[in-house]
């Protein structure tokens, strides 16, 4: 049962084989047993998800229920919830409960979805190890002295220890698609605006999108079908018609052109991550897809105006967290002014400080034009390279992350290095595109590795329906992590 | 470029984040090494781009002009670190 997918879940739960009580008490039972180690969740709330449960079983009693209702998730920490606390990973907000839901928690409670708990996370979404929390590091469950990957690492990691089925996240730079990736888990970053931010805490607005993480991309398409849509809460929330993003499962590979990028197979890439990559197209070329050898000449250039525009949009969203309306407050000050100062000393952790002042920098008088809108322009040219590559291909295939999980600790002195990993995921939300990881296999230490499907606007259903055809065919999804066993 | 002491204490002030003294360096050192990485963008010819400001290209919604919230000052102030009789406490700032 731990190792189902969603779809067998809703079977088991339709047919009575199991309740919804019962599989949130084997999820609770099991992050109570393997948790103080993973470090996964901030908080988990057995009554709430048990009351949760309770509910969902009398609304299949009743005939009422969806493909969801039953099935227990956990919100990564930065989605506002009023039954459990968000704290966004950081002292900031380490009591924070907040008077309202988010809509995507609300979708999900609306689908009868059995919240367990919230997921531990770089702090304001800000990295790309997870190590980055107030509330301690996340381990990854294929190697305990590993990172998970950031920052949504609690989500990728308590879904890839099968403590819960489904977990969600949030992507801006990459925060879905690379944990997913170093936890051997499925993650989907939609395209921008199809997923309300009505309530998640705002890291750089131009770019945050949220998404699913799972076990398949079949259940990535369950989850979406609920996440999406309409909300007028959110100004950048697109109005499009609900769509059914399980429709393309069963996609024909024959003639799909898959774009290959030649600056995502360069320098710089561990072997093994290339070498499970490369297996991955080949097994795409064997179903009748076809290669087309791409260039995004532009995509070296993501990296720095990824860490312009982020920490410009950071500095100004994270201003609001003044000491006056609602999170921490320093005990000690002279005034006002030194009021702010020492309640964001205290409550922000190193790397949203530092990100903050960049943030200030290149906003600042007499550099906002050679910085900030300079990164504006060449954000232009990216989304342009993708332009011209969906003119000659489907779908674009590359590794998710250039590396496979790394040692906790290895580069937290050393920001840039930890940046720079965010290569392959950062140019998808600058140019608004969708794009999701699958796993593909393992390197010479047994650690996973990430696929990543890049695809044009709204092409989000057949993305999974890519990924869905290679997991009917491969396994690595349903491997599960040697440090936690079923 | 490079950034000085001073200039690291003209953003934290901007910032409003208080920096202790014996962390200044470290800060520094840090701070020009992510400014060093961004550098590379500032090279690249862009005359006649349009800046990118959003993911995706569309205008604000608009609605009609009318009430929509209903009070809830006190469910949003109950979070707040200090209130009282339904106004947010600050240092006091005019003597």
């Amino acid at each position: 049962m731990l190792n189902a997918t969603l779809g067998e879940l809703s079977r088991a739960l339709a047919a009575k084989q199991v309740s919804s009580v019962e599989l949130t008490r084997l999820c609770l039972e099991r992050i109570a047993r393997l948790d103080r180690e993973l470090n996964s969740f901030i908080s988990v709330g057995e009554e709430v998800a048990l009351a949760a449960a309770r509910q969902a079983d009398e609304r299949r009693a009743r005939g009422d229920a969806g493909p969801l209702t039953g099935i227990p998730l956990a919100h990564k920490d930065i989605f506002c919830t009023r039954s459990l606390r968000t704290t966004c990973g950081s002292r900031m907000l380490a009591d924070y409960v907040s008077p309202y839901d988010a809509h995507v928690v609300e979708q999900l409670a609306r689908a009868g979805m059995a919240l367990l708990g919230k997921c531990n996370m770089d702090e304001f979404a800000m990295g790309s190890s997870s190590e980055a929390s107030h509330f301690g590091a996340v381990r990854n469950p294929w190697d305990k002295r590993l990172v998970p990957g950031g920052s949504s690492g609690g989500s990728a990691a308590a879904v890839a220890a099968r403590l819960v089925p489904a977990a969600t996240g949030t992507d801006t730079g990459g925060s879905v698609r690379q944990p997913a990736a170093m936890c051997g888990v499925s993650g989907l970053k939609p395209t921008y605006g199809v997923v309300s931010r009505y309530g998640i805490v705002a890291f750089a607005s131009s770019l945050d999108q949220a998404g699913p993480l799972a076990k398949s991309a079949a259940d990535l398409a369950l989850l979406m079908s609920a996440m999406a849509g309409f909300d007028a809460r959110d100004s950048t929330s697109l109005d499009r018609p609900k769509e059914d993003y399980a429709r393309s499962l069963d996609i024909d590979l024959r003639g799909l052109r898959l774009g290959l990028p030649r600056e995502y197979f360069g320098e710089g890439i561990y072997a093994g991550v290339r070498a499970a990559v490369e297996e991955a197209v080949r097994w795409y070329e064997s179903r009748g897809a076809r290669r087309v050898e791409l260039e995004l000449p532009n995509a070296r250039l993501g990296v720095p105006v990824y860490y312009v525009i982020a920490p410009a949009e950071a500095s100004s969203n994270l201003a609001r967290f003044d000491g006056v309306r609602y999170g921490h407050r320093a005990a000690r000050y002279r005034d006002l002014i030194d009021m702010y100062c020492r309640t964001r000393a205290e409550g922000f952790g190193a790397e949203v400080k530092r990100r903050i002042l960049v943030g200030t920098y290149v906003l600042s008088h007499g550099y906002y034009d050679a910085y900030y809108v300079q990164a504006q322009k060449v954000r232009r040219l990216i989304a342009g390279d993708f332009a011209q590559a969906f003119e000659r291909c489907d779908v674009i295939m590359g590794p998710t992350s250039p590396t496979t999980a790394f040692p906790i600790g290895a580069k937290v002195d050393d920001p840039v290095q930890m940046y720079l990993d965010d290569i392959f995921t950062v140019s998808a939300p600058l140019a608004g595109l969708p794009a999701l990881s699958i796993p593909c296999g393992f390197d010479a230490a047994g650690l996973p590795v990430g696929l990543q499907l890049t695809g044009n606007y709204f092409s989000e259903a057949r993305l999974l329906g890519i990924a869905h055809r290679y997991q009917q065919a491969t396994d690595w999804h349903l491997r599960v992590p040697r440090e936690t066993p079923l | 470029m490079s950034l000085t002491p001073d200039d690291v204490r003209r953003l934290a002030r901007l910032a409003r984040i208080a920096i202790e003294p014996a962390d200044e360096a470290a800060v520094l050192e840090r701070l020009n090494r992510v400014l060093g990485l961004i550098e590379e963008m500032r090279a690249v010819d862009t005359r006649g781009i349009e800046p990118m400001a959003h993911a995706v290209d569309t205008a604000q919604r608009l609605r009609p002009d009318e009430a929509r919230e209903i009070d809830q000052r006190a469910l949003y102030q109950s979070v707040a670190p200090a209130v009282e009789e339904g106004l947010y406490l600050v240092p006091k700032v005019i003597e």
